[in-house]
């Protein structure tokens, strides 16, 4: 940049200016610009895995990418630098992927000194340990990997941040959907899991939020193999009167995709299965998202996921704040993530922004299938005085998040 | 028959009341060339009857469209063919496939009517090609998902901007080097200098402003802000910029907020917001600045809006999501 600059310093001067006065006016201002531009930065960035336990499940359709999250760091590292070498700006990742069966609050220990920015894809207790270790206090985590919506509320932490939506805002999303198509009336189908009992009570706070009503519900039984016999046993095991739409939480994709067409009445499946509420999914192309998409299949030849794209949000939310505001340090991006002046163009045609009262990052939630988007939330006509945004998951009234203020 | 004749007691009532004589000339016969993005397809209106009056087939995912200097020829950004198609207007046949880079989104041509710069949108690079030898005589490294191209009319400058980087990126169109870059709000999408080319505006769709740069230092000197009671913030989205030649406004599309804010260019102040179809891309104002066309992207139609006025007069059904529009003026058209 500098070499390039200098030349054009040389090259304007006698070409284009007429009167003295505006070539010291001109040279003067290339030389702000220059001086601007030559304070070079260098950011690092530490991203935190530990891998996760998949549970075993009937399909073997259902795969992970290894890889998800850390491919959409690196994403967002090439991004913010091909933006930072126009400013002299270079960011570097340093990668922690811990396997399943070792400590990753030991490797967090050790690897956590001094004042960090963390991307972290990790499960909500190891979380959860790990921003509270005395090493920790001074850094700042982006949360990737966890939709556990009590670290948004009673459980938050100054320390950390979040890109992936909470259960909360992915539930409430649904609920909108159900409520603007007057499927009023829900069938709750809850898998046998922790996780499965999270995200069924997510569904049923929605519902209450948006005055929707679970007229069933039942319990996953876990001894039959749905692969042979779904269309046998789903429609009894769903048989009821009257229901609109059946929603189902298995978080890990063990039964939820076989009560699609099989259910005792015509109806549409949503939740973890059928219409799902995601932070990303391959489907997502309007509002330019098919160029982060492209971007995305070029680097990693697969497509990209909700925790890859939090993961990318989390980067380039670093990014953002550092081009706008030439600072590095850890407290000085934190603040400047939390202002009004920070804004993250995210491809979900709307600004993104960080709730202030819990560290979540607002941001539409689409509605998926296999094939297409079935809608964006907030779905219009649901209001908010501030930004409709904050119509979706924990509200500045509903939050008990303390550590924040 | 009849709807002509109606037209013509407009025009001649609109002709008196203003105390002017129009010639059938000035009369506003221009064809303005509308990109269908779903179609693969160019629309032709006739400002006259305010109809289309053809449909040309063209490359896949057209958007930027852009005339030649002389009238002559129609350029337009295929941009799934990753091409940069010229069309004959004498024939409404593509008679070249210029070398444009990949993705090319929009381009801005060169006063010398010589150079076409193109914005590869998922290269990051800028393109420069030469028209009459359809080679390519520079590419130039610009910030991720180049989007907005100009050209300043003294031909001095090039700007693109780029959607992610969130800058617009100066080359020297003399050394097709990278001078400088402005930093602009998020997602930066269209770019146009004024006709002294002292002011760069830029409009940026996820920040929701216009930036107003002051070409000389490259420095933001204005941001403007917009409001439209009862649309909320976040879609206001503000995408095409059009800059009247008598220097008073600026008209800018705002997406999916549906309507185009006209800014005074005095005080930069938006004065007024003219509700259009939804989903509004960009625009285009006649030869005779009289009237604006704005492509309307999700409802698929072109509003054409009365500038003395400032209201929208009619929709004219397109193809699907209609994005560019170029105005050929009526002693152009050929035959």
């Amino acid at each position: 940049m500098n070499a390039i600059q200098m030349k054009t310093v040389i090259k304007f001067l006698p070409s284009h200016l007429s009167t003295i006065r505006a070539a010291i006016a001109t040279a003067a201002m290339l030389f702000c610009s220059l001086s601007l531009h030559a304070e070079s930065l260098e950011v690092k960035i530490i991203y935190l895995e530990q891998q996760r336990e998949r549970p075993p499940v009937l399909s073997n359709l259902v795969v992970h990418p290894q890889d998800e999250g850390e491919q959409g760091a690196l994403l967002g590292i090439a991004d913010n630098n091909t933006t930072g070498k126009f400013l002299k700006h270079n960011y570097a990742i340093e990668k922690f992927i811990v396997p399943i069966d070792e400590d990753i609050i030991a490797v967090a220990s050790t690897a956590l000194t001094g004042a960090n920015l963390v991307v972290a894809n990790v499960a909500t207790e190891q979380l959860l340990q790990i921003v509270d270790l005395p090493e920790a206090q001074d850094d700042l985590f982006f949360n990737a990997g966890s939709t556990a919506t009590a670290l948004r509320h009673n459980n938050c932490r100054q320390n950390m941040l979040h890109t992936l939506p909470s259960r909360a805002m992915l539930t409430d999303a649904l609920m909108q959907f159900f409520s603007k198509r007057k499927w009023d009336s829900l069938y709750l189908l809850q898998g046998n899991r922790d996780v499965d009992a999270l995200y069924a009570d997510s569904i049923r706070a929605s519902a209450k939020k948006y005055r929707l009503s679970i007229d069933h519900e039942k319990q996953w039984i876990d001894d039959a193999d749905m692969r042979r016999n779904a269309s046998a046993e789903i429609p009894k095991f769903t048989q009821a009167r009257k229901y609109d739409v059946i929603v189902v939480a298995d978080e890990d994709d063990d039964f939820g995709q076989y009560v699609l067409y099989n259910a005792w009445l015509p109806r549409p499946v949503a939740g973890t299965a059928g219409l799902e509420s995601v932070a990303w999914d391959r489907v997502v192309e309007q509002w330019g998202a098919a160029q982060l998409q492209s971007r995305f299949q070029e680097l990693t030849q697969r497509s990209m996921t909700s925790i890859d794209y939090a993961a990318w949000a989390a980067v380039r939310s670093i990014g953002e704040a550092v081009t706008r505001s030439k600072v590095t340090e850890t407290d000085a991006i934190r603040e400047y993530l939390l202002s009004d002046k920070f804004a993250l163009a995210g491809f979900k045609g709307a600004k993104m922004t960080y709730r202030t009262w819990n560290g979540q990052l607002r941001q539409p939630i689409p509605l998926v299938h296999p094939q297409s988007v079935v809608a964006l939330a907030p779905i219009e006509g649901f209001l908010h005085h501030k930004t409709e945004l904050d119509t979706l998951g924990l509200d500045q009234p509903e939050s008990e998040c303390e550590a924040m203020n | 028959m009849r709807g002509n004749e109606l037209t013509m007691n407009n025009r001649y009532l609109l002709a008196l009341g203003a105390g002017l004589l129009f010639s059938a000339q000035t009369a506003s016969a221009h064809w303005i060339y509308i990109s269908n993005e779903k179609d693969d397809t160019i629309s032709v209106i006739d400002s006259e009857t305010n109809e289309v009056i053809k449909t040309i087939e063209v490359g896949e995912r057209p958007r930027g469209v852009t005339l030649s200097k002389d009238f002559k020829y129609l350029f337009i950004c295929a941009s799934d063919s990753d091409t940069v198609q010229m069309m004959d207007l004498a024939t409404d046949k593509i008679i070249h496939d210029l070398p444009s880079g990949e993705d090319p989104e929009q381009f801005a041509l060169h006063p010398d009517n010589k150079h076409l710069y193109i914005a590869n949108e998922d290269d990051a690079i800028a393109t420069v090609v030469n028209i009459e030898t359809r080679t390519v005589v520079a590419q130039v490294d610009v910030g991720v998902e180049p989007e907005g191209m100009a050209v300043s009319y003294d031909g001095k400058w090039a700007i693109v901007t780029s959607e992610t980087t969130n800058m617009a990126h100066w080359i020297d169109t003399e050394t097709h080097e990278l001078i400088d870059n402005t930093l602009v709000d998020q997602r930066p999408r269209d770019a146009e200098f004024t006709r002294d080319d002292k002011e760069l505006w830029v409009s940026s769709e996820i920040g929701g402003t216009v930036s107003v740069i002051d070409t000389s230092s490259r420095q933001i000197k204005h941001v403007i802000n917009f409001e439209i009671k009862g649309i909320s913030a976040d879609r206001i989205q503000p995408v095409g910029i059009e800059l009247t030649a008598d220097g008073k406004h600026a008209f800018i599309a705002l997406g999916p907020a549906n309507h185009v804010a006209v800014v005074d260019r005095a005080t930069y102040e938006p004065i007024e917001y003219i509700l259009v179809g939804r989903r509004v891309w960009h625009t285009a104002l006649t030869p005779e600045q009289d009237k604006l066309y704005t492509t309307n992207g999700v409802s698929g139609d072109v509003t054409v809006v009365d500038v003395k006025t400032l209201k929208a007069e009619k929709s004219i059904k397109v193809g699907r999501f209609p994005w560019g529009a170029a105005i050929l003026p009526t002693d152009k058209i050929p035959g």
